[in-house]
């Protein structure tokens, strides 16, 4: 039997490196393991993982990170 | 067929995610902000800011007052009506602008040192009157912006810049302090449960009387490098787990289980007439006597 295709939702992180301090918190609270430190700046390693919980939107104390549906 | 019910599920489902848009409550070019990496102040300002907003307040109608710490710098990133005063001054302040202006909603932002140290006389008297203002203590249990010195929250045995062996002071709970002195509303919300601090504000928001909601907040700068904390998250997670439990999940457990435990959510409520109610009675009252 067919198994209907769950719709796969696109998600597009958005860091503005001006705000960011890179004090991981965005990283060590995604449950998925989306994002990395890249030098000064926090950063997506691997958008494919992301699903939308906007956690590290919701948790950056910097204003620096948002979460946007396709 | 879909029940009515399925039908509105499916929409949410379809409904795309957008992140809150904070910018109309920032001014223009004020950030990045001057808290240290990691300092769950941001996090507070965002539950804040998400809380006026689902108020549906007009930034206008809303007043910020602070005194003098890190949490007191909040007002200089926000677009409303804001005022930045002395140390432990804030409630004075808050106090006189909610009387010349009643149609303000104030909204006094002060830290744990401001608060109850410096601030602790007009604190208390301010929980005695019942003005309608807002009162949210950020509380990280240290002095952060002048280096970490102990505050009337630094825990027994934590080490801070004058207590280099650890503080040996027993502490205030904010929560105890503000309903002994007579606020009507008193609340405990935390950095780590942003949604949930996000609610406890906006009912303290909507409270007509002196609401108090004590913030647990987290210094990785200072208190978390003092006391061994590995990171900002260490520390948020240190709240999560070891710090509070919420009002819902104190019923089950046991009064050992709840032993060092801080309560989070509503703590207390009460109706009890408000000053300014009261002050415009006594004035009308002697105006008609004449």
């Amino acid at each position: 039997m067919a198994v209907a295709e769950k719709e796969k939702r696109v998600f597009r992180i958005e860091i503005d490196p001006r705000l960011c301090k890179a004090c991981v918190i965005c990283v060590d609270f995604c449950p998925t393991d989306v994002l990395t430190i890249d030098g000064a700046t926090a950063a997506v390693k691997n958008l494919a993982a992301c699903n939308g919980c906007q956690l590290c939107d919701n948790r950056c104390p910097d204003f620096a990170i948002q979460v946007f549906e396709e | 067929m879909s029940t009515p019910a399925e039908e509105v599920k499916a929409i949410a489902k379809k409904k795309k995610k957008v992140p809150f848009d904070y910018s109309p409550y920032i001014r223009g070019g004020k950030l990045p902000h001057i808290w240290c990496p990691g300092c769950g102040h941001g996090i507070v300002l965002k539950s804040l800011l998400r809380a006026v907003h689902a108020s549906g307040l007009n930034q206008d109608d809303v007043a910020m007052v602070s005194g003098i710490g890190c949490s007191s710098r909040t007002p200089g990133y926000v677009d409303f009506n804001t005022l930045h005063t002395l140390h432990g001054r804030a409630l004075t302040f808050a106090t006189g602008l909610k009387l010349a202006n009643p149609r303000l909603k104030v909204l006094v932002i002060t830290g744990d040192g401001d608060a109850l140290a410096i601030g602790g006389n007009h604190f208390i008297h301010a929980c005695r009157r019942n003005l309608d203002l807002t009162i949210l203590v950020y509380n990280n249990n240290i002095y952060g912006m002048t280096s970490g010195q102990s505050s009337p929250t630094t825990p027994q045995g934590k080490i801070s810049t004058t207590g280099r062996h650890g503080s040996v002071d027993p502490v205030f709970d904010t929560c105890k302090l503000a309903q002994a002195a007579g606020a009507t509303f008193v609340a405990r919300g935390t950095a780590y449960h942003f949604q949930e601090l996000e609610k406890i504000i906006f009912d303290a928001f909507m409270h007509k009387g002196t609401s108090v909601v004590d913030i647990l907040d987290a210094c990785p700068t200072y208190y978390g490098r003092f006391n061994k904390y590995a990171s900002a998250t260490d520390m948020m997670e240190q709240i999560e787990k070891d710090g509070t439990v919420s009002v819902k999940q104190a019923e089950k457990l046991s009064p050992e289980e709840l032993q060092d435990k801080l309560l989070r959510g509503i703590l207390h409520k009460a109706e009890r007439p408000e000053y300014l109610e009261e002050y415009n009675k006594l004035v009308t009252s002697l105006q008609t006597k004449k």
